[in-house]
This record gives structure tokens, C-alpha cells and sequence, in this order.
């Protein structure tokens, strides 16, 4: 799977333009179902199985999309001035570098401090794309780009930008091509624009009205820090509580646990108190759905190198494909 | 494309005085029921439908008198930032609370129209020469604030009165000077192109209440229509001052005279790039002055229209404003011009083509 998350990770697709992300998932599923169609949005939906009789409909949602910026002003002096797709933290930008759609490539740096010590906001750094002038720069507003970072390979752990949510795309597909019989027809978004307050998968969710949706994400380990109510990496998928967007169904939360205690998948619960995901815009989808999410525990967050393990992805994989092709009640 | 000659629009004197008439007018976000009732006469001689919906919004339907009609929603609020009456103090004055954006620095001394009468009256502060030295060096809060309707306003205003800005329109050369000009040029624009749509477009005009306090008419509006993409028409603040430390101004979102803004994203959508890509080809094509706004903060209807049912492919274009959300916002004519020949041209080259394809 390191393979498949390189080439994921290491596509270029900023929330609102995700259409080479799109192309290379879609080259990965093509061969698992017939039924696959793009929406206004620029949604990937891919239907697999039939509803049998106490069957559901599940949507099954990870987004396609990164954080990334857009440029905003080209200055006379060459220097480019930008906005942010998604949520940036500013203190990831002094010295990262950034690549734009068009193929440039730059680095971040900000105008000159009053104070050292302080980290600046978005609209005092530049990027600097070796330009002289304004005259020779090859960018001009609205064009858009995403850090600029390999994938790198830690042995247990691995280490990219966009891992937020690559890396559910990847137990996503992973997932798929492990379906067997499952009694259920099954829905998976590959959503858009989730990073700019989870738009994708709010239209997709009214078109397919689905019976229970799940999202596959990521959420924030600090266990490095000691921080109480935080997930560790190395113990596997986080099961859902809640987060700032939304309370999971307790049943759906009922219904993961014992899948993973059956299948013998060890599991966290996830309570957090920062961000949300697509499963917010499932659960109340017209008239309202049950919802949950599955999380992969990741380090560094919205950093230009993110963290996962690869024990964590692997035992999402078996516990989200344990769920699907098994009866549900709830 | 057609051979014909193409549809040419002016900004003249029926576009002014129309202007004037709906800038003068008060419809405050919530109560836009003035505005309505103008628009409504002014289009009913060149449209097919006219609604009403359970929220205010003028639903307005021209329809295509050719088949296989591409369906497109254009979409402008009739809502205006302004005040409302909270309690009464005493002798004329009231406590008021703002309905919308506004800049509170900028609220003292401005003069305001009061209720279905429109009472006149002033936003004043406590009186310069009463106050403590470290007040009058600091900003003003609105709770210290009071519209006075003077001695014989006791008792003529209410809580929940609305108050707007009292700005009358002026025209001097190539500027406007008039308060709401957000959204009252986006709402004159529209009621332009009802009159001249093509015929192979099925043109959905949906004159939007609420946007002001959060885009709040245009869901339901655009839940209605459903339409296969919609254009805000809307007006933005220009920053385009030069910088008073003498180093480039690079925050200004758009300039005064650079024609139509279109927009690429703002604080509330990512406009679809076939469409971003479709203005910016018929605005070269046509030789039409226009400018990208800044991506970044703000953010029209459109916000709410791309994400109705299962997604419309969305972008706005405004007219430049100096001065947006106060007592006299300022616009260039060549501006609305541009924006208006802009549109039409698009409406005109608009086939289902452009959508072909997957979004970006």
C-alpha cells in the first residue's frame, strides 16, 4: 500500500481544483464497478453491489481534496501574494515550498518581522518563484498550488503532505477491491472541496440519500505530547464519538466497536475537540441520516509532512471492509 | 456563435434613472419589500413568470423561445445593510442595533430615513464637548450611539422599526454616488438583461432577499429553480488606494475602472473554473475591460446557489465599490457598462457545451 499512497500523496490537487487526484483514483477503481460518475462539484462516485433485503444504502465518503494556496497578487518585484484553500497554519510556512498546477515551483518566506518571536499571519508571506520581475513571473491570480514534499518511507511509519485524507483515499480503495457479497449497495464518494467546509460531499449525499454514511479521515495524534483524549499512532482506527461538527449515531458507534471486537481489530474511540469531517454534511443530508466516521491517527496535521502508520492504514482497511460486507443492525 | 449582429447595452438614462429609483428606496435585509414592488413593475412588461416565495425572494422566469434551452440562473439581492430600532430613550432618541456589515466607525453623524414614514433622523454619540478626554480619543461603540429623530420624534418609532441610510443618488460624470449600491447595481443589471435575453436561453432571475445576514433567500431561491448554472451579479469594495508608506498596495480585491470583477474564490466558494474560464474567454473575445477579484475573504450568493441539491456549477461577477456597507458607496458607470455587456455576451455565447467535461 506504501506504493499506492506515494502516488496519491504525491498529487497535486488543492480543494476546488481536484481533477488530477480524481484521474488517478479513478485509474486505480475503473475495473471495480461499472457504474462511476463525476457530479457538479467534481464529486468521484462509485457504486458497487445491490441493496438485498435488509440491506442498506451506505455512502462511504474520503475527500480528494488538500489544503493549498492561491495566488492573490503578483507583485512588481517578482514576489507572489496569496490566500489560503482550506485551513493553513501559518507556522508551517516560513521555508516550505510550494508547487502550483502549472508546474511552478516556489518557496514561502514573509516580510520582515517587528517581532521574531511572533509568527506572522497568511497576508504578510510571500512566495518566491525566482522571479525578477513581475514581467517574467509564471504565475497570475487564481492560480493555484500545494506543498511541495515527497513521500518519504520511516519503515513502520511513513511520512507525506496530504495525508489528510490521501490516506483514507488509499484505505478507501484498498477497501474496495476487497468487497465480496456484501448484502449492501454501496456508495463511495471520493469527495471534493471537504477542506473549504465539506461541500462535496453535502451535494453528493442529497443526490445518492443514502441509509448511513460513514467518512474515512484522519484525526489529530498528539501522543507524543501526552495529551489526554488524544488517539496514539500504532493503535489502530480511531471509532468516531464526536467532534466539533457532529455527534455520531451511537448506534453506528455500537455497531464499528463490535465489528472490530469480532474481527479482532484493535480499535481507539475518538472524542475531538478540533475540525470535523464529511460525515457532518451526511448526517444531515435532507432529511437526515445515521453517521459516523472512521479516523486514521496521524501526526502533524496540515503540515507539509504528515505522519501515519502503516500498521493504523492496514487495520482500517480490514475493520472498514469487515463492516461493509457483513449485515448491519443497528 | 450567431452571425447576427450582437446586442450592444448602454448605461443610459432610463438605466440611471432606474438606478436612482431603486438606490433611493430603502430595503433592508428583512424588509426589502419596497425594493421588490419596484423591481416587480419595472420587469412584468418583458417576463413570463413572476413569483413570490415564502421568504420574499421575486422569482422572475424569461422563458427560451428556442428548444433544448440551456436553464441559467442569474441571481441578485435586493437587501441593503442598515439599522433597527431597539428601545427608546427618551426625547426622540433610540437605541438601534445594526441589520448586516457595517463599519462602526463609521456610523456617527450619518444621516438615516426611520420606518414605513421615513422619519428622519441622525446617528449621533454623546456630545464632543461632554466628553472625557481618553472618549474622544477613542472609537466610538455603538452602544453609546443614538438615532435622533429630534424633540417631535418621541414616540414615533418603535422597536423593530427599520432604519436605512438617508443617502440621495447622485451622478457626477462617470460616478455614482448612492448608498446601497451593493446590491441595487446587481439588481439593475439583472432587470437589463431580462430584456434583452437570448432566445436559447431559459433566463431564471432570482431578485434575493437576506444575503446580508447570510446569503439566507438565495438557498431558497435557487432550491426552487434548481438551474444547470448560476451567475451572482453582485458589487465589491475596491481597496485601490495607493499605499500612504509609498509600497505597492497589494490587498486592494479590485480597482474602480477595471471593469467587471470576476470571481475566482472567496470565503465561501471555489467559482467553477469552466465558467471563471467561459467569462474570461468572451470578455477578451468581445474586447470587454474586466479583472479577476482577489481570492480571499468575503462572498455573494453564489456560496449558497453551488451547493443546492446536488450542486450547481457557480461563479459571480460584481461591479467595483469604494466604500461598500457605508452611508455612500461610490461606482464608476463604465463599470456597470462593462459588467452589463459582459453578461450579455456571456448569456449570448452560453451553450451546454461549456459544461462538458468534468468541473476542474
Amino acid at each position: 500500500m506504501k506504493t499506492l499512497l506515494k502516488k496519491l500523496t504525491e498529487t497535486a490537487s488543492p480543494s476546488g481544483y481536484e481533477s488530477a487526484i480524481r484521474e488517478v483514483i479513478r485509474a486505480e477503481i475503473s475495473s471495480l464497478s461499472t457504474n462511476i460518475k463525476v457530479d457538479a462539484l467534481g464529486n468521484l462516485i462509485v457504486t458497487m453491489g445491490k441493496k438485498t433485503d435488509n440491506g442498506l444504502r451506505v455512502m462511504i465518503a474520503a475527500h480528494m481534496d488538500e489544503i493549498g494556496v492561491i495566488v492573490s497578487h503578483v507583485e512588481q518585484t517578482g514576489l507572489v501574494r496569496f490566500s489560503n484553500l482550506g485551513t493553513i497554519l501559518p507556522q508551517y510556512l516560513a521555508g516550505s515550498r510550494v508547487v502550483f498546477l502549472n508546474g511552478t515551483r516556489g518557496v514561502i518566506n514573509h516580510d520582515l518581522p517587528d517581532d521574531l518571536h511572533k509568527i506572522m499571519p497568511l497576508n504578510k508571506h510571500f512566495i518566491d518563484v525566482g522571479a525578477t520581475s513581475g514581467k517574467d513571473c509564471p504565475l497570475k491570480i487564481g492560480d493555484v498550488g500545494v506543498f511541495d514534499r515527497s513521500f518519504v518511507d520511516l519503515g513502520k511509519r511513513v511520512s507525506a503532505k496530504s495525508m489528510d485524507d490521501r490516506v483514507a483515499c488509499a484505505v478507501m480503495i484498498e477497501t474496495m477491491k476487497i468487497i465480496k457479497n456484501s448484502p449492501h449497495e454501496l456508495v463511495f464518494v471520493f469527495s471534493t472541496q471537504e477542506e473549504v467546509q465539506c461541500k462535496g460531499a453535502t451535494t453528493a449525499a442529497y443526490e445518492i440519500e443514502p441509509d448511513l454514511g460513514i467518512a474515512v479521515d484522519v484525526t489529530p495524534s498528539l501522543d507524543i505530547l501526552g495529551i489526554k483524549m488524544q488517539v496514539d499512532l500504532g493503535k489502530g482506527p480511531a471509532i468516531k464519538v464526536r467532534d466539533m461538527g457532529m455527534m455520531s449515531d451511537p448506534r453506528v458507534v455500537s455497531w464499528m466497536e463490535s465489528t472490530a471486537k469480532k474481527n479482532k481489530i484493535a480499535y481507539q474511540l475518538e472524542v475531538l475537540d478540533v475540525g470535523t469531517t464529511d460525515a457532518k454534511a451526511m448526517q444531515i443530508s435532507k432529511a437526515g441520516l445515521p453517521s459516523g466516521a472512521l479516523s486514521i491517527p496521524c501526526r502533524y496535521v496540515h503540515s507539509p509532512s504528515e505522519v501515519v502508520d502503516m500498521d493504523d492504514v492496514q487495520a482500517t482497511v480490514n475493520l472498514l471492509s469487515a463492516l461493509l460486507n457483513n449485515p448491519i443492525s443497528l | 456563435m450567431s452571425p447576427q449582429t450582437k446586442q450592444v447595452l448602454n448605461v443610459g438614462k432610463a438605466q440611471l434613472d432606474l438606478l436612482e429609483e431603486l438606490t433611493n428606496a430603502n430595503g433592508v435585509s428583512g424588509n426589502e419589500i419596497e425594493i421588490r414592488e419596484i423591481i416587480r413593475k419595472k420587469v412584468a412588461p418583458f417576463v413570463d413568470e413572476i413569483n413570490v416565495d415564502g421568504m420574499g425572494n421575486l422569482l422572475v422566469i424569461k422563458h427560451a423561445k428556442k428548444p433544448n434551452a440551456i436553464k441559467v440562473m442569474l441571481d441578485a439581492h435586493m437587501d441593503e445593510v442598515g439599522f433597527m430600532i431597539v428601545e427608546e430613550d427618551g426625547d426622540g432618541l433610540y437605541e438601534f442595533e445594526h441589520v448586516g456589515g457595517g463599519d462602526e466607525r463609521q456610523f456617527v453623524s450619518k444621516p438615516v430615513s426611520v420606518g414605513s414614514q421615513k422619519l428622519p433622523g441622525v446617528i449621533g454619540s454623546k456630545p464632543i464637548h461632554l466628553a472625557s478626554e481618553d472618549e474622544m480619543n477613542a472609537v466610538i461603540s455603538q452602544q453609546g450611539m443614538r438615532i435622533d429623530l429630534g424633540p417631535a420624534g418621541k414616540g414615533k418609532a418603535k422597536r423593530g422599526d427599520y432604519a436605512a441610510y438617508a443617502t440621495k443618488f447622485i451622478r457626477s460624470g462617470d460616478a455614482i454616488f448612492a448608498k446601497a449600491l451593493d446590491n441595487r447595481l446587481g439588481c439593475a443589471t439583472l432587470i437589463e438583461l431580462l430584456k434583452t435575453a437570448p432566445e436559447h436561453v431559459e433566463l431564471l432571475a432570482a431578485f434575493t432577499v437576506q444575503e446580508e445576514i447570510g446569503l439566507r433567500g438565495a438557498k431558497v431561491a435557487a432550491y426552487d429553480f434548481y438551474p444547470q448554472l448560476a451567475i451572482a451579479v453582485d458589487s465589491t469594495p475596491a481597496f485601490d488606494f495607493e499605499r500612504p508608506d509609498g509600497n505597492e498596495n497589494t490587498q486592494y480585491n479590485c480597482k474602480l475602472g477595471g471593469g467587471p470583477a470576476i470571481y475566482i474564490a472567496d470565503r465561501g466558494t471555489l467559482s467553477d473554473p469552466r465558467l471563471i474560464r467561459f467569462l474570461t474567454e468572451v470578455a477578451e473575445e468581445n474586447k470587454i475591460n474586466y479583472q479577476y477579484r482577489q481570492p480571499g475573504g468575503g462572498g455573494t450568493d453564489a456560496g449558497a446557489l453551488h451547493l443546492t441539491r446536488g450542486g450547481v456549477p457557480s461563479v459571480s461577477v460584481s461591479v467595483p465599490g469604494r466604500y461598500a456597507h457605508t452611508a455612500v458607496m461610490l461606482a464608476r458607470i463604465s463599470d456597470w457598462q462593462d459588467t452589463l455587456n459582459l453578461l450579455q455576451q456571456a448569456l449570448e455565447a452560453l451553450t451546454p457545451e461549456i459544461l462538458s467535461g468534468d468541473r476542474a
